[in-house]
């Protein structure tokens, strides 16, 4: 009987890994090889047009933080390289908040449509992932050029006489991200909104709280999982993000990703943009954690 | 005597929707809730119940009508600002806190100091015998439990009055028996005013002070427990609370002509004439020989067996239906047989006149 009982689990556990293999050698080959090269290149030497000379060297890790000298060698904090990790984690802080602040109130909204119109809502939150990223960021490009939309309008009105010069700042950076990753913030904050049972904001204002105190003792710790999911899948994608910061930041306003890719194209220093590489992986691991972390507290079952 | 209240409705209507489909889901109630009372509200499903609960507790505003606190209007406070608790049919309990934490949250809100909060929640855990679940989930809990943290949570405050929408219906029969006793401890010690909604009548009768009973959005008869099972006020509370026969008859000189011929005195008959229905409790017919003076001839058509009552269906001479409650005979004595030939009458003043 027990033995029985023994034996099918076996078989039902070598099942799920033989069923599971093909997604396993996958993720292997696709996701950890790729990374382990990075890993293995960022202690490398740079060869003279690209590549990598196989040499063992700290020299792309301390080049991730400091520059050397090129008259006496000496090594100084990398200014320039501390100006670009700066932006890219601010612009990702910044648009982390601003799709929240922008995102709950939406969230809350499709979530307390009828069933009916909340399809709607959810299907036209989702409309720009139907679009080529690149395709969306040149058209806020043509927004927000100096000749282009709000420019042109702008003048043909009488308002300014000078184009307002939006195009290729931080905030150019920053209002492309915040649009592209909007959906990233609303669809997981639905999703938890839609579970808040709202018969609990009554019980919260029968128990004498505000509306602020409803949102921030009742809505905002029942939710939680939503917002840091949310905010999770902004943030880390906003950190690396390389199309929108190319297209909106021109050359200058760089961040972390357009950093990475000039080591592996003009800068010529393939273990400098793989040692980044592997350095923005572990600031992105440490924010999973941090999630991990905050999603389970205080949630003991489910 | 107007000190003495502790909620009122005057002439309180809520109408939901507009124009055609418009539901008045309570049309015109005036009711005076006394302070310290077990009040209940029964009625068949959708009645107002609910929306007059809401009304109170300042969920909804009414269409027009007032609400008053200790003679204060509040029918335009919001509910925070109301002291008045739900223990909502629900509970809804936060999930995300201990059932101390649950307890603690009104005081919590209301800014009282910690020391005072932290004492108040341990008597209140020890009001509803939950000591040993301070720290708890309230996943955590049987529906039981949850129950009484939903209550303490909302005595903790220590509302003028406590709102209670069906807060047994989710419990099974023994739990509720036990909850129902619960419930009216806690009303007596604590003398806080409680308005308790219910629509099972048996739970009103056995654990109110006063009953109101709804039906449409209207108040049909306010009293006592008694008053209401013994002299409801008109048909539909009669039909409502309990079992009653009803017997159509013509009124005239003090007495009732029933549809079968038979006359009988009838308390209320007295100065009536024309159509009435009369009303008369199963336990408060009796049964006699066939043919003793003064009874309705009769057939016994079927006997129930219910443990300590036995109920006994009857048929009189123009084929009307009727049932008596008779105390079961004690085991093997030769009780009452199908078919047999009886004569019913009416105990002393427990027959009602209605009109129709
Ligand atoms: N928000 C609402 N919108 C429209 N109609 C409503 C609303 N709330 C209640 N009603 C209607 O008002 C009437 C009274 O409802 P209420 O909930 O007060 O009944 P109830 O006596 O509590 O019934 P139950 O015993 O089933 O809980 C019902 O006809 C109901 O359909
Ligand atoms: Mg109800």
């Amino acid at each position: 009987m027990s033995a029985n009982e023994e034996a099918a689990r076996h078989r039902e556990v070598r099942n799920a890994w033989a069923l599971s293999a093909p997604a396993l050698i996958l993720l292997l080959v696709a996701a950890i090889g790729p990374l382990f090269i990075m890993l293995v290149y960022s202690f490398l030497t740079p060869g003279q047009y690209g590549n990598v000379e196989w040499k063992f060297s700290w020299d792309a890790w301390i080049g991730t933080l400091y520059s050397r000298d090129i008259f006496d060698g000496t090594l100084k904090l990398a200014d320039a390289h501390l100006t670009i990790f700066w932006r890219s984690v601010k612009l990702s802080l910044l648009t982390t908040i601003i799709t929240f602040i922008v995102g709950f109130p939406t969230a809350w909204f499709i979530a307390t449509r009828s069933p009916r119109s909340r399809a709607l809502w959810l299907f036209l939150i989702t409309i720009p992932f139907w679009t080529n990223l690149l395709i969306r960021t040149f058209a806020i490009n043509e927004i927000i050029r100096n000749e282009g939309l709000i420019n042109s309008v702008l003048m043909w009105m009488g308002v300014i006489d000078q184009p307002i010069n939006m195009i290729y700042t931080d905030t150019a950076v920053f209002v492309g991200m915040t649009y592209v990753y909007l959906p990233l913030m609303v669809l997981p904050l639905f999703a938890s909104i839609d579970r808040f049972d709202m018969r609990l904001l009554e019980a919260g204002y029968d128990l004498y709280a505000s509306r602020w105190q409803v949102l921030r003792r009742v809505i905002v710790p029942i939710v939680r999982p939503g917002i840091v999911a949310g905010s999770i899948l902004v943030f880390i994608p906003a950190l690396g993000a390389y199309v929108t910061p190319r297209i909106l930041g021109g050359g200058k306003n760089m961040m972390i990703g357009n950093f990475i890719e000039l080591q592996f194209g003009q800068g010529r220093n393939w273990p400098l943009g793989a040692a980044l590489s592997v350095l923005l992986l572990i600031v992105v691991t440490i924010a999973l954690m941090f999630y991990v972390r905050a999603s389970t507290k205080g949630t003991n079952n489910g | 005597m107007t000190t003495d209240v502790a909620v009122e409705a005057r002439n309180a209507v809520k109408a939901f929707g507009q124009g055609e489909t418009a539901v008045r889901a309570l049309d015109d109630v005036s009711i005076q809730i006394r302070k310290a009372e077990f009040f209940t509200l029964l009625g068949p499903s959708g009645c107002g119940k609910t929306t007059l609960l809401r009304l109170i507790a300042g969920f909804e505003t009414p269409t027009s009508g007032q609400i008053l606190l200790d003679g204060k209007d509040i029918t335009n406070d919001p509910p925070n600002k109301r002291p008045v608790n739900t223990v909502f049919q629900s509970y809804a309990l936060f999930p995300h806190l201990s059932v101390a934490q649950n307890i603690a949250f009104g005081l919590e809100m209301l800014g009282r100091p910690r020391a005072e909060i932290t004492k108040t929640v341990e008597r209140m855990l020890a009001l509803v015998k939950l000591e040993a679940m301070a720290g708890r989930k309230t996943s955590q809990l049987s529906g039981g439990q949850q129950q009484r943290v939903a209550l303490a949570r909302a005595l903790a405050p220590q509302p003028k009055v406590l709102l209670l929408d069906e807060p047994l219906s989710a419990l099974d029969y023994k739990l509720r028996k036990e909850m129902q006793l619960e419930l009216k401890r806690l009303q007596t010690e604590t003398g806080i005013t409680f308005i308790f909604v219910t629509h099972d009548q048996e739970e009103a009768l056995t654990m109110s002070d006063r009953i109101a009973v709804m039906s449409a959005g209207h108040i049909q008869q306010i009293g006592g427990p008694r008053e209401i099972y013994t002299r409801p006020v008109n048909r539909f509370v009669a039909d409502f609370i309990g079992e009653t026969n009803f017997l159509s008859g013509e009124a005239g000189e003090g007495r009732v002509t029933l549809a079968s011929g038979d006359v009988v005195q009838v308390e209320g008959a007295e100065g009536r004439k024309g159509k009435v229905t009369v009303v008369i409790r199963p336990e408060q017919v009796r049964l006699a020989e066939a043919g003793a003076a003064e009874t309705i001839p009769a057939t016994v058509e079927s006997l129930v067996y219910f443990g300590t009552d036995t109920h006994c269906h009857l048929r009189l001479k123009d084929g009307t239906e009727m049932v008596a409650r008779l105390q079961s005979p004690a085991s093997g004595e030769a009780g009452l047989q199908q078919g047999q030939s009886v004569g019913l009458r009416f105990a002393p003043g427990a027959a009602r006149v209605l009109e129709d």
